[in-house]
């Protein structure tokens, strides 16, 4: 394999895997808490039409970012509301936050549709970027990149090493027991909650404005739902998100690489774009079938209410 | 002042199903918000999205059809919920059982025996089925999240359906539009009415309700997956198999969802294109909660979410609005309706927050 | 035994009321506590205690009264103000968290700094001056519910309280156990420590407590010196009426076998659980064979397997009336003649959103319920009337859900649902834990009844008392292991609670870190 193609297959994968490994920490922290979010596929979606929106009207990708970040906050907040507040059934809520926000994106997006927003120079690191093959690929990459490396450890040490992270685990595993001694739970699943929308509207921002840069209906393309497969896939570690994201990254990038290549392969292009899903589905049945790894790792609460007797 | 709520000691019947009227309402007062936020009058907007399209013969057979998929993937569905097999595949589903029917109407494209449209729809249905069946495989012999595995699955599906109408199945006199042959008349549902395009399989779509009741409300079998969606562990107490219960939710949502898919290319459509369903699968997820996982509540439920697809296309045509508004105002109801159900088992209670 | 006097108390209530929407938990309760002072809070399951706990330890709040401590008026907003006021609390189920190390868990409740080690260095510290030892490093999945209980006491004790509160704190250990924390509570009242000791053991009370006040419908009874009391006085106060007797009934002739367990072994499926090692045993018709055993020590998987809920890989492993029935699942089982009580009652042995009639369905739909796959509503609303008019279970009839019944109430029904399909082996786990002492002697006088006329029996539980009262035989499961089987009648309590931390006769050499209790 000559320098370019494995250099710009590295880069592309990384690319690719970057928005998965943001909203996947995000879901993380959510799901560690106790809380299962079904609706990255929303949040992502609205963040990405949000920071699209803001960055051509201003012209600033990062104020279109903070754009994209806030508003997923914002559809987490009203999951958390729906789920935390109002007991209403974790699953449902997730499911009717994706469908809202799918539809919410598709119905502001359809202004920005023929729109493009200008591409962003890289943020070359000097030296790294020197060192051949693997230095243009990973160290001259857009600066959520980087961000997206710092937050896989900035949440593996929140939540292995900090007290907040320990009582975050604790919240997840037995609320009755931190309500018990003290811990306030519904606004630590509340904070976490909010912490993966954020993540999921950078997440889905990075899609829109750093990723093709422009705006087109249903965009994401089942991201978000493959963020929640991560996490399972991860068993609920945050190193392991990475290691994952970069191999749906991998999946996802194939089909431009088997058609930019000029390979005349007779597969039809709709079965390389069928890959990453297939991948998924494969990827959840490798890692669902041992029982015991699953037990071990899930946050114990994982997907019920908590009503603290007042 | 803080917002509290405590427990009921029963669950008020009267909240149950006073909720989704609650949530109804809450959506149209954010719609005629949206409208005016939008820019349009919001009566006038109200008017259009609402009134319009059902002012006539024509627009009512259009809401009857519309809502025929949605009941049945719904009815179908509710099983599956009901027990807490979360099959939102259905979509997925629903584009293979039109498939599998569409591929029986092409393969004997000059037949003219009674046959052949009861096989259509049984192809439909095993087509769907089929679909459903993977997530069930998957769920009770390697424990895979059926949410997950589900979703992929339409994803996949979807791709399916491109290659074969770009590819395999494309007409060959059809100027390369992605699209298969029109099927023969024989291979297309009869009309209910004449000048409307309302047909058959919406009395299909009232025998899946019936069924739906019978076997939710009388068998022993629904009485299981009620079990084992309330408490999994008195189901397994009572010696319920939780596998059966698996493959069961998941295969009745699959097979309502193929015939929904086959009435919809062997009604309206006409043939396979890109372009089967406008979501239908995804919509009738909230019917299925809004009919409170309930045949009759279904009937009402798919009425109401047809009617938004119906208002979404006169608001693109008469208002200039995206005809997504429809997925927004579904979205905002299913919302509403989780959001109402909290008075189902809890009372609220203004009480002062604790110093 | 000395009542230390006179100073002002460390903790006074004052008509303290507590109402839910079903119940009066709290009704104008008063009691105070003296600095040294063992205090026990005494009453029925239901009484009030765990929740005037819950009121004092900042848990819950109350709708009315006041609570002084030491001798300020404080409103009590969190557990977190109560520890910062000199409150700890010990609560019957534990506030662990499994998948932490001890050390985590006990940082968790304190405040200040975050350093582990050092956090570390002050429990072996305290765990040593107190003789309760714990390793800080441990998973607390990997402990017995004895030493779990010393790591919730020694988390109380480092944040240097000047009241402990400990609820129902001896049903999770061998009476051995029980002596040893005795002694550890006696040094910590020396200090000058306060202590609410909540039970419903009357001799425990006695042998530890200086002064008692009983709770009974959420009201205070009365107070009294439990050194002065004798056991039928102070119960007397409790259930407000003579402690009901069962009788055993003579030794009836014991029939043929009708529950086998043959060296049935089993790998825990829940990562936490006790894998069971090679169980032997034999239930004959016309017996009540007891299983006796501090928690966690493999009870639970011993039900799963015996009632077909996780089936076995051996068919042998479980035998039904002679036939191998290892590897069926819990209906299949049932069809040959056996029926069980779980020990959750919500969830497992009932549907808590269902009605009664349903509940009916769950287990008894074998016996003319069914038509060609649809319900006969009536025979099932018939069968659950009969229910709940025969085993006296106080509800809104049969249609009311089993979510709105009393604990009591619902294993009531539960028990006589099971009774009711004329069982050849009955099994059950926990049966009057939660219930009510009348509803409990109710419960056991039906079991000894059907054991009279045939039905093989068997009871596993952690109530040491309830099975002298009931078993013709009793037996041990000590880390996943059946002690030696023995007749009740010549054997005792001492014999057995050695037994429970797993020294039987024979029993193998155990490793160095085997706690059980």
């Amino acid at each position: 394999m000559d320098q370019s193609l494995f250099t710009s297959i590295l880069f592309a994968t990384v690319v690719a895997g970057t928005p998965l490994i943001i909203t996947a920490l995000g879901e993380l922290v959510t799901e560690k808490s106790g809380v299962l979010n079904l609706g990255p596929e929303g949040m992502m979606s609205v963040g990405a039409v949000a920071a699209f929106a803001v960055t051509h009207h201003t012209g600033n990708p990062w104020l279109g970012i903070l754009a994209g970040m806030v508003a997923g906050m914002l559809m987490s907040l009203l999951f958390a509301f729906m789920a935390l507040t109002l007991m209403a059934n974790q699953v449902a809520s997730g499911l009717a936050l994706s469908i809202f926000g799918v539809g919410l994106s598709a119905f502001i997006g359809k202004s920005y549709e023929s729109v493009a927003l200008p591409s962003i120079v890289p943020m070359r690191i000097p030296l790294l970027a020197d060192i051949p093959y693997i230095g243009p690929a990973l160290f001259q990459q857009q600066a959520l990149v980087y961000f997206s490396w710092i937050l896989i450890g900035l949440v593996a040490w929140f939540l292995y090493k900090s007290k907040v992270g320990l009582i975050l685990r604790a919240v997840g595993e037995s609320p009755v027991s931190a309500h018990e001694i003290g811990h306030p739970v519904i606004l630590i699943r509340y904070l976490a909650t909010l912490f993966g929308g954020a993540m999921a509207g950078v997440g889905g921002a990075f899609l829109s404005v750093f990723y093709t840069p422009m705006w087109v209906e249903g965009m994401v393309a089942g991201r978000g739902w493959i963020s929640l497969a991560l996490v399972v896939f991860a068993t609920w570690r945050p190193m392991r998100v990475m290691i994952g994201a970069y191999l749906f990254g991998g999946a996802m990038i194939t089909q431009m690489f088997v058609q930019g290549s000029g390979l005349k392969l007779s597969i039809p292009a709709q079965f390389l774009s069928s890959l990453p899903y297939v991948a998924t589905i494969v990827v959840l049945v490798l890692i669902s079938r041992n029982l015991k790894t699953i037990r071990l790792n899930s946050p114990a609460s994982l997907g019920q209410p908590f009503l603290p007797d007042a | 002042m803080w917002l509290k709520f405590e427990a009921r000691t029963e669950p008020s019947l009267l909240m149950r199903y006073l909720s989704p009227v609650l949530a109804v309402f809450l959506m149209l007062i954010c719609g005629l918000v949206l409208f005016s936020v939008l820019g349009k009058n919001p009566m006038e907007g109200f008017k259009v999205f609402f009134l319009n399209p059902v002012k006539d013969t024509y627009g009512m057979a259009e809401l009857l059809l519309k809502a025929t998929p949605l009941m049945l993937c719904a009815v179908g569905l509710s099983v599956g919920f009901r027990a807490n097999i979360w099959n939102i595949g259905a979509e997925g589903q629903l584009l293979i059982g039109a498939l599998a029917g569409g591929w029986v109407a092409l393969h004997f494209e000059h037949s003219t025996s009674p046959l052949l449209l009861p096989a259509m729809i049984l192809a439909g249905a095993l087509g769907g089925m089929l679909w459903a069946a993977i997530p069930a495989f998957l769920r009770t012999r390697f424990n895979a999240n059926e949410i997950l595995t589900s979703l992929m699955l339409v994803y996949i599906a979807q791709l399916v359906v491109s290659w074969l109408v770009h590819g395999p199945w494309k007409d060959p006199d059809g100027f390369n539009f992605p699209q298969t042959k029109q099927f023969q008349v024989h291979a297309m549902l009869p009309l209910l009415k004449a000048g409307t395009r309302l047909n058959a399989a919406f009395l299909v779509g009232i025998g899946g309700l019936v069924v739906g009741w019978v076997f939710m409300n009388r068998s022993f079998l629904g009485y299981q997956m009620k079990v084992a969606g309330q408490a999994e562990n008195a189901s397994r107490y009572a010696g319920f198999s939780a596998k059966r219960t698996v493959w069961f939710g998941m295969l009745a949502g699959g097979c309502m969802a193929g015939i929904a898919g086959l009435a919809e290319v062997a009604g309206p459509i006409g043939q396979l294109t890109e372009h089967i369903s406008p979501g239908y699968g995804f919509a009738a997820m909230i019917v299925a909660f809004l009919g409170r996982l309930n045949p009759i509540g279904i009937f009402f439920s798919s009425l109401l979410m047809a009617l938004l697809y119906l208002g979404g296309e006169q608001a693109q045509q008469y208002l200039n609005l995206p005809s997504s508004i429809s997925n927004v105002f579904q979205g905002m109801l299913l919302f509403f309706l989780l959001g109402s159900d909290v008075f189902v088992y809890f009372r609220p209670r203004f009480a002062r927050r604790n110093k | 035994m000395q009542t230390p006097s006179t100073e002002t108390p460390r903790l006074a209530v004052k008509g303290i009321r507590k109402a839910y929407p079903a119940v009066v938990a709290n009704d104008a309760v008063s009691l105070s506590v003296m600095p040294g002072e063992i205090h026990a809070v005494l009453g029925e399951n239901g009484a009030g205690k765990s929740t005037l706990m819950k009121l004092i330890y900042g848990v819950t709040h109350p709708d009315a009264g006041e609570i002084r401590w030491e001798g300020k008026l404080v409103t009590i907003k969190n557990p977190a103000q109560a520890r910062e006021m000199g409150i700890g609390m010990v609560f019957q189920h534990f506030s662990l968290f499994e998948t932490l190390t001890v050390v985590q868990n006990v940082a968790l409740a304190l405040p200040g700094k975050f350093d582990l080690v050092a956090l570390a260095k002050r429990i072996e510290e305290v765990s040593e001056r107190y003789g309760l030892p714990v390793d800080p490093r441990r998973l607390v999945h990997a402990l017995s519910v004895g030493e779990r209980q010393r790591v919730e006491i020694v988390r109380c004790l480092l944040s240097d309280p000047r009241l402990l509160i400990l609820d129902e704190p001896t049903s999770v250990l061998t009476p051995q156990a029980v002596r040893k924390l005795f002694e550890t509570l006696r040094k910590l009242a020396a200090e000058g420590r306060s202590i609410l000791y909540i039970s419903h053991k009357l001799d425990e009370i006695q042998e530890l407590c200086h002064t008692a006040t009983v709770l009974r419908g959420g009201k205070v009874i009365g107070t009294c010196k439990p050194a002065e009391e004798t056991p039928a006085t102070m119960a007397r106060m409790m259930i407000g009426e003579d402690l009901p007797v069962c009788q055993h009934g003579d030794d009836s002739t014991h029939g043929e076998v009708r529950l086998k367990l043959e060296g049935l072994s089993r790998v825990a499926e829940d990562p936490f659980g006790t894998d069971l090692k090679d169980i032997n045993l034999e239930v004959r018709s016309g017996e009540i064979v007891g299983i006796a055993g501090v928690s966690g020590n493999g009870q639970q998987e011993l039900l799963l397997a015996i009632s077909g809920e996780e089936p076995g890989a051996s068919k042998r492993g479980v035998q039904i009336c002679g036939v191998p029935a290892g590897r069926m699942h819990s209906g299949r089982r049932r069809g040959l003649g056996m029926c069980f009580v779980p020990e959750d009652r919500l969830g497992r042995g009932a549907v808590p959103r269902l009605t009664l009639t349903e509940n009916t369905l769950l287990t008894a739909h074998r016996h003319g319920m069914l038509n060609h796959g649809l319900i006969r509503f009536k025979t099932a609303r018939r069968f659950a009337e009969a229910c709940i008019t025969r085993f006296d279970v106080k509800c809104g009839g049969s249609e009311s859900e089993a979510k709105s019944l009393s604990g009591g109430n619902l294993q009531k029904f539960i028990v006589g649902r099971e009774i009711m399909q004329n069982p050849k082996v009955l099994v059950l786990a926990q049966p009057t834990w939660g219930v009510d002492v009348g509803a409990a002697s109710f419960i056991r006088r039906t079991l000894v009844e059907l054991r009279n006329q045939g039905t093989a029996i068997l009871v596993i539980s952690e109530e040491l008392e309830e099975l002298f009262e009931i078993a013709d035989r009793i037996v041990v499961i000590a880390k996943g292991k059946l002690s030696p089987i023995k007749a009740t009648s010549q054997t005792g309590v001492e014999e057995i609670g050695i037994w429970m931390s797993g020294l039987w006769p024979g029993a193998e050499a155990r490793k160095k870190d085997s706690h059980v209790a």
